[in-house]
């Protein structure tokens, strides 16, 4: 994750202006309302690891609408369950998908010469996504899908334009158009025209609430960022009892020092 | 058997402290009949004076070491689990991350530890800048420090392609790219260094017999022969004293106190600072933001899809910077080169007739500030795309940090300095 200092630095500008007169502030609360996804830049995942249910939700939705195109290679079905404290009956029975023991990887049934004939390229493992792409990347993609005539699949996304994926998730968060404004830009050789995203307008509702498919795509993201450590909860938990002991351990050591440091005048 | 410590005056008896008695029977006299333990004890810890006026600058000798051990320890237990290959390298790396029991902790050790040695290698070279400790007599000492930090380097790059992940390989290809600058051979040299007509599955492989075989002894033999030069000149301190001009009556230098038990009680207590940070990055922040593990690394090695911008580790960006910096691709290089390689002269450049920082004058101590300030704003910029006004302080700091070394054998000879004290500054806690 890379901090974009020239992004922070206009954003902690842009904070400090809007925050001179509570109207301005008020006038960028209305526009954000008129103006939904406008700031779909900042949009942040907020997911929480520790939060067990809401990992053992990013589960279900990603057995339900992710594995049929994608892959977690590096994540065992029985360490999904054994991390997740999943009983392995209710693993068998709701999540493993048929014929699949529960020491295999978690992978698709999707062959990926086919998935490379329907979609152009095949769909990438997700194991490692949360950690290569970021977090804040995947919420941000999975809440930027358009409606686009243009593109094979009828779907665009901001987050990464021209994207192989349909927008699977369509039926939950409903359909929305983009709406771009034409900006004049001084580009070489003089002025340019560049279409810039401005909000989106919503077409068709989902079956899911503005708020409930948000907190799907936090519950999936939360999911994939398990996924991509399985091992972090255990290592800030273990991590807790390894900085106390150095803690002590230094105190000890600069007691004996400061004993010893007596003779030297 | 006269013992003879790095002062030449003799050493206490051997056993731990003079008060210690030497033992005539038993395990102990068995032992050192046949093995000079308690000799080296006495001229290499008891017997060793060394100036006790040091500050926390002189932690980062003591400290470079036990990052070498935590290297050495958590690399040996990588080596059993990991498989070099372009097919099995970063599958290996994942398998240790989650199926090797504490696999994840061996390897964010051994991660964090490579950045942990630059920091504390650069903040020990930064002492010898600091307090001349580069100055006569301890040239050697210097330059086979130098040559740790350039072993160290090439270890970290080769380490750093293991991974193979796409940062590792579009790193590796920048970086053996520059060897094709080297007029006439260069071509054929990297062709030569890679194995194969770009980075591939030979490379890869021989960079991992490197990283695990070669380097680790070349290092081990240098940190052995910097610690024997170090040891025959004695340690500089921050007033830039011969503490040894300085004998009392019982032929130690005055301002001298024996290694052990003083420096490694006190050691122990930096070891102890210093595992508290390191262990805070392993277990709450191990990637520091991209600083330490970068997120392109966690896709695999991919020819095909460049990273958005490829910028090498941390500890190389003052370097990149200033490669980067010049439009001629074998100019940079010759640039890049000449800027780890001027260090090497330090010995010779500085001209002042005094060693420490302290009793320099405002010149010395400007072109210090400076340099201090190119290094890290370089390394900044190095981590930046080159593009636009990064290019353009780029190049205004490479410029300050030659004049540094250009500079030198003049502003430190004409400059007025300050008298040093006959006896080293200190002040009992």
């Amino acid at each position: 994750m890379r901090i974009d200092s020239r992004a922070l630095l206009a954003a902690l500008l842009l904070a400090w202006v809007a925050g001179l007169s509570p109207a301005a502030e008020e006038a960028a609360g209305k526009e954000e309302a008129a103006r939904p996804g406008a700031d779909w830049k900042s949009w942040q995942a907020n997911n929480d690891v520790a939060d067990i249910a809401s990992v053992q939700r990013g589960a279900r939705n990603f057995t339900s609408y992710c594995l049929g195109c994608h892959s977690l290679k590096y994540e065992r079905w029985s360490r999904l369950g054994a991390d997740l404290r999943i009983p392995a009956a209710l693993l068998q029975q709701e999540l493993l998908p048929p014929g699949d023991k529960p020491t295999q990887y978690i992978l698709t049934s999707m062959p990926p010469k086919d998935a490379e004939t329907w979609f152009g390229k095949t769909p990438p493992d997700l194991s490692l996504m949360a950690r290569a792409r970021s977090r804040d990347y995947l919420y941000q993609f999975l809440k930027t899908f358009y409606v686009d005539p243009t593109r094979q699949t009828g779907a665009n996304n901001l987050r990464l334009p021209a994207a192989a994926m349909p927008d699977v998730l369509s039926e939950l968060s409903g359909l929305k158009r983009a709406v771009f404004r034409d900006v004049t830009v001084a580009g070489e050789g003089g002025q340019m025209h560049e279409q810039v995203f401005d909000h989106f307008e919503p077409l068709v509702p989902g079956r899911l609430s503005a708020a409930e498919y948000d907190g799907f795509i936090r519950d999936t993201v939360n999911f994939l960022d398990y996924v991509s450590e399985p091992t972090q909860t255990a290592r800030r938990a273990l991590g807790v009892w390894v900085v106390l002991f150095l803690l002590v351990f230094t105190w000890l050591a600069w007691l004996v020092k400061r004993e010893y440091w007596k003779d030297v005048h | 058997m006269a013992v003879k410590t790095a002062t030449g005056a003799p050493a206490p008896l051997p056993g731990a402290g003079a008060a210690a008695s030497p033992a005539k029977t038993g395990f102990r006299a068995w032992l050192n009949k046949r093995l000079p333990v308690d000799e080296f004890i006495a001229s290499q810890l008891t017997g060793y004076y060394a100036p006790k006026n040091f500050n926390l600058w002189y932690f980062f000798g003591s400290l470079a070491l036990l990052v070498l051990v935590v290297q050495l320890v958590s690399g040996m237990f990588l080596t059993m689990f990991y498989k070099p290959g372009e097919h099995t390298s970063f599958d290996s790396v994942e398998y240790i991350m989650r199926e090797v029991d504490y696999g994840w902790l061996i390897r964010y050790l051994h991660s964090t530890g490579a950045s942990a040695f630059f920091v504390v290698v650069y903040l020990h070279m930064y002492r010898a800048l600091l307090y001349g400790s580069y100055r006569r007599p301890r040239e050697l000492l210097w330059l086979f420090g130098m040559l740790v930090y350039l072993a160290l380097m090439a270890e970290a790059f080769m380490g750093y392609v293991l991974p193979w992940g796409n940062m590792s390989f579009w790193g590796a290809q920048v970086i053996v790219n520059l060897f094709s600058a080297i007029p006439g051979v260069g071509p054929a040299l990297v062709i030569w260094i890679r194995g194969d007509y770009g980075i591939a599955d030979a490379t890869l492989t021989r960079f991992f017999a490197l990283h695990v075989a070669v380097l680790p002894l070349a290092l081990l033999l240098l940190v052995m022969l910097h610690l024997v030069a170090l040891r025959q000149t004695g340690s500089n301190n921050p007033d830039g004293i011969e503490i040894k001009e300085k004998l009392g009556a019982d032929g130690k230098p005055l301002d001298g106190i024996s290694f052990h038990p003083y420096y490694t009680v006190k050691d122990v207590v930096g070891v102890g600072v210093f595992f508290v940070l390191f262990a805070i990055v392993v277990f709450f922040v191990p990637t520091l933001g991209g600083l330490f593990l970068e997120a392109p690394n966690f896709e695999p090695a991919n020819p095909l899809s460049t990273p958005e911008h490829i910028a090498p580790a941390w500890y190389f960006t003052p370097y990149y910077a200033i490669l980067r910096a010049v439009p001629d691709k074998g100019l940079g290089a010759l640039l890049l080169l000449l800027s780890v390689a001027a260090y090497l002269f330090l010995p010779w450049l500085d001209r002042s007739p005094v060693k420490s920082i302290r009793y320099k004058g405002w010149m010395s101590r400007t072109a210090l500030t400076l340099f201090t300030v190119s290094f890290v704003a370089l390394g900044y910029l190095g981590l930046q795309p080159a593009e636009g006004l990064y290019v353009v302080l780029a190049r205004i700091f490479a410029l300050i940090y030659f004049l540094f070394f250009i500079g030198m054998p003049f502003y430190t000879r004409f400059e007025k300095v300050k008298p040093v004290p006959e006896r080293v500054t200190y002040h009992a806690h």
